[in-house]
């Protein structure tokens, strides 16, 4: 019998979740106009969490409207300081309600509660702060005679994996720099973006400043083509960015996209191998690889393949799946059904292909949806599982035999939003780092976010950055 | 001179982060029990004062045996670490109860005198009936990159512990809150384990800094790997600065997630302590009546 096994932990906070939710558009809640409900449920059981209202095409345009009219009334005359004012009281009141939200991020999108406690919540906090600082020292961002003028309207589509954290990074430089924000929330992942649109009526933002309209794909694409929207900021699949793009051609709306990626981790022979383990397993199955950023593909230097294969294998054994309310858990649910026919779809066509795949050892919970943490040797370049997102607890593990083919290898890709190099060599790491076409590169370690540092991508993974003062420059006028 | 062992490198930022989020595990109910018991069962309880006399020894020896009077199913220490001089005192106090009497030894705390005195103190510890030697390795000469030197020692203090008439192990305390970096400590840890120590222990317990979650964790990183490659299970001690419940639960969660629920025991996990197990029982208490009991219902001494 196993010794000194961690009883359950869960998280005792059980936020209030209302039956059923509305639109929120002009500072108030109203139903949809076209009366329809749709449900969200929570993906570690498969249990009914609420009814969120299905915003259609009219409610877009009734929303754009109030942006419009909070943008013309209220925001974009607003002295900077003051909204600086309403930004550090949205901040405040997502860290003083973290808890709460934490355990709502967690019963919606499946991910651990340590996540959503340690991460997602804080880092979204962080990003408010971090705007609010900005918004009356805008003009030191600004090139020596430029004003920084808003753009307008901005209509804002975030994804699943991350749902309040991709809301604040959007929402927060939206706001500083003076422009109203039309936010979409993921289908399945509604719930926190509702409590921060009440949380910001409860701040008393003017009306129409934050708009939020739950929906689907058919609501995300009815904000991109509407006509009184200035800018489109949209985190979410390769295929639906190039969608966007494709719509927005022609028009004079801005537009940024943070998409997928395929991200490169390189660990060579020489690196702090323990750490580069810790790191590997960061990297892919933090968010159960649910993250864009993900270093889905490991490169390993081929004389030590072997020993780190060993010791992956020893360490995805002591990650912990399960209930993702407990407080010990790694590997929480996928974040939907959908999601995991698509990771089981992959992980077949790499069985197919011929590689091997080594999984953790675990009794899967009967109900929810969980995929095993997992990971893939004996992987070929051509492989679609070494080319193809996965988004799911699944990594490619292949191999090079010098720094010229590291670098080769992990730029043969048509993503670029991230890599990590693990070595213990300063000057190597600086090498490879210049060579890698990514837009973050993580120098031993990976997955580090702050406010302060731009995110964003190269090629298909998108364009525009988030965070720091680049950040800015996506939500003011050229 | 031949390589000893290849040079491990550390990388402190991911290390610590690794070890912050083992400290972060939430350990209740049946696992706190667990986890309460085998602490005081790893327990080296710990009197290493200038002021320790045979009466101080002989309480402490009491109550290593039987830690609260009254209440079944509290488990003895695994062992009490005295100064060499208080040997004796120990050694009749414990016969028999299946405590062991740890001693340090090799001129404890700083391991500044020659060899021969650092072996005839160890010597003298053993003839005096310690089962368990806690020496100290020469942090000068590690850090002047003499680790033949340090080796060697470690070798000879080694084979007198193994000519002696019954089993006498040997913990090799590293001192990490001098060895300045985790490199140091990742290679003064191989070092001692390919020189015979069947534990590694962290500090003497007498410098500013002592046991730390990141310290325990590269030296359970070392201890997995020589494991690895050996194929020998040894052991890991952490003294020092370890007062509460809470930070002895996460020294057991470090071990059980980087070596191993085999570790999880007195053979091959101590934690050398004083106050600590106090605060076991109290907290043991807690856990099994549901309420604290004042410090005062728990013996001091």
């Amino acid at each position: 019998m196993a010794i000194f096994d961690y009883a359950p932990a869960p998280e005792s906070v059980r936020p209030a979740i209302r039956e059923r939710y509305g639109l929120f558009i002009d500072g108030n809640w109203v139903a949809p106009s076209g009366g329809r409900y749709f449900e969200t449920v929570n993906p570690a059981d498969e249990t009914h969490l609420s009814q969120v209202a299905y915003a259609s095409a009219a409610d877009v345009d009734r929303a754009v409207r109030a942006a419009r009219k909070g943008y013309e009334k209220y925001w974009r005359r607003m002295k900077p300081a003051d909204r600086a004012k309403y930004l550090y009281r949205i901040a405040r009141a997502v860290t003083e309600r973290g808890r709460e939200l934490a355990v709502l991020e967690t019963l919606d999108g499946g991910k651990p509660i340590k996540e959503s406690r340690d991460f997602d919540i804080p880092t979204a906090a962080a990003h408010f702060f971090y705007y609010a600082g900005w918004a009356d020292k805008l003009e030191w961002a600004m090139r020596a005679g430029r004003v920084p003028d808003p753009i307008g309207v901005s209509g804002q589509i975030v994804p699943w994996n991350f749902p309040l954290l991709m809301a604040a990074w959007k929402i927060a430089p939206a706001l500083a720099c003076g422009n109203t924000v039309v936010l979409k929330p993921a289908e399945t992942t509604p719930l926190t973006a509702l409590a921060l649109a009440q949380i910001v009526r409860e701040a008393d933002l003017p009306p129409g400043v934050i708009n939020v309209l739950t929906g689907d794909g058919a609501t995300g694409a009815a904000l991109v083509e509407h006509a009184g929207v200035d800018k489109i900021a949209f985190t979410g699949s390769t295929e639906v960015g190039k969608a966007i793009a494709r719509s927005l051609a022609g028009t004079d709306k801005r537009l940024t996209l943070e998409l997928g990626g395929k991200a490169a981790h390189i660990v060579f022979a020489d690196a702090p191998m323990d750490q580069a383990i810790e790191g590997v397993i960061n990297g892919i199955y933090f968010n159960q690889g649910h993250v864009c950023c993900a270093g889905s593909r490991l490169l390993v230097e081929e004389r030590v393949h072997d020993e780190v294969i060993v010791r992956l294998t020893e360490r995805l054994q002591t990650l912990r799946l399960g209930d993702p309310l407990d407080k010990n858990t790694d590997i929480g649910a996928i974040n939907s059904k959908a999601q995991l026919e698509k990771i089981h779809e992959l992980v077949r066509s790499g069985v197919e292909a011929g590689a091997t795949l080594v999984q953790q050892q675990c009794v899967l919970p009967s109900r929810g949806f969980y995929f095993p943490a997992s990971f893939f040797t004996n992987v070929h370049p051509s492989h679609r599982i070494a080319r193809e997102e996965i988004f799911g607890p699944v990594l490619s593990v292949l191999t090079f035999r010098t720094p010229d083919e590291a670098v080769e290898k992990a730029n043969n890709t048509p993503y670029g939003l991230s890599a990590g190099i693990w070595t213990d060599k300063g000057s190597k790491n600086m090498w490879v780092a210049q060579q890698l076409r990514a837009g973050v590169v993580w120098c031993n370690t990976f997955n580090q976010f702050d406010p302060s540092s731009p995110f964003g991508g190269y090629r298909e993974s998108g364009f525009g950055r988030e965070g720091g003062v680049h950040g800015l420059y996506e939500y003011l006028a050229k | 001179m031949i390589a000893l062992t290849p040079v491990v490198s550390v990388d402190a930022v991911m290390l610590e982060a690794r070890a912050a989020a083992l400290a972060k595990r939430s350990i209740k109910t049946s696992a706190k029990l667990e986890g309460i018991t085998l602490g005081i069962r790893c327990t080296d309880l710990t009197t290493l004062e200038g002021k320790d006399s045979q009466g101080r020894v002989r309480s402490l020896c009491a109550k290593a045996i039987t830690p609260r009077p009254g209440w079944p199913g509290v488990p003895s220490v695994a062992a009490v670490c005295v100064y060499p001089n208080l040997v004796p005192a120990a050694r009749a106090a414990v016969e028999g109860t299946g405590v062991k009497v740890a001693s340090v030894a090799t001129a404890f705390p700083s391991g500044l005198s020659k060899l021969e005195i650092k072996l005839a103190d160890t010597a003298d510890a053993i003839a005096s009936g310690a089962d368990e030697i806690d020496m100290v390795i020469d942090r000068g000469a590690f850090l002047a990159g003499h680790e033949r030197e340090v080796f060697d020692e470690i070798v000879a203090v080694r084979s007198l512990c193994a000519s002696a008439a019954r089993e006498v192990h040997l913990k090799v305390i590293l001192e990490t809150g001098e060895l300045g970096s985790y490199d140091n400590i990742r290679r003064a840890s191989d070092l001692a384990l390919e020189a015979g120590a069947d534990f590694i222990k962290t500090s003497t317990g007498k410098v500013g800094t002592n046991a730390t979650f990141p310290t325990a964790l590269v030296m359970c990183e070392a201890l997995r790997d020589f494991a690895r490659r050996t194929g020998e299970r040894r052991g890991l001690k952490v003294a020092g600065g370890v007062r509460t419940t809470k930070q002895a639960l996460t020294y057991l969660v470090i071990v059980k997630e980087t070596l191993g629920d085999a570790w999880l025991d007195p053979g091959k996990f101590r934690i050398g302590a004083s106050s600590l197990l106090d605060d076991l029982l109290m907290q043991l208490e807690k856990e099994q009546t549901g309420h604290y009991a004042g410090s005062d219902y728990i013996p001091k001494d």
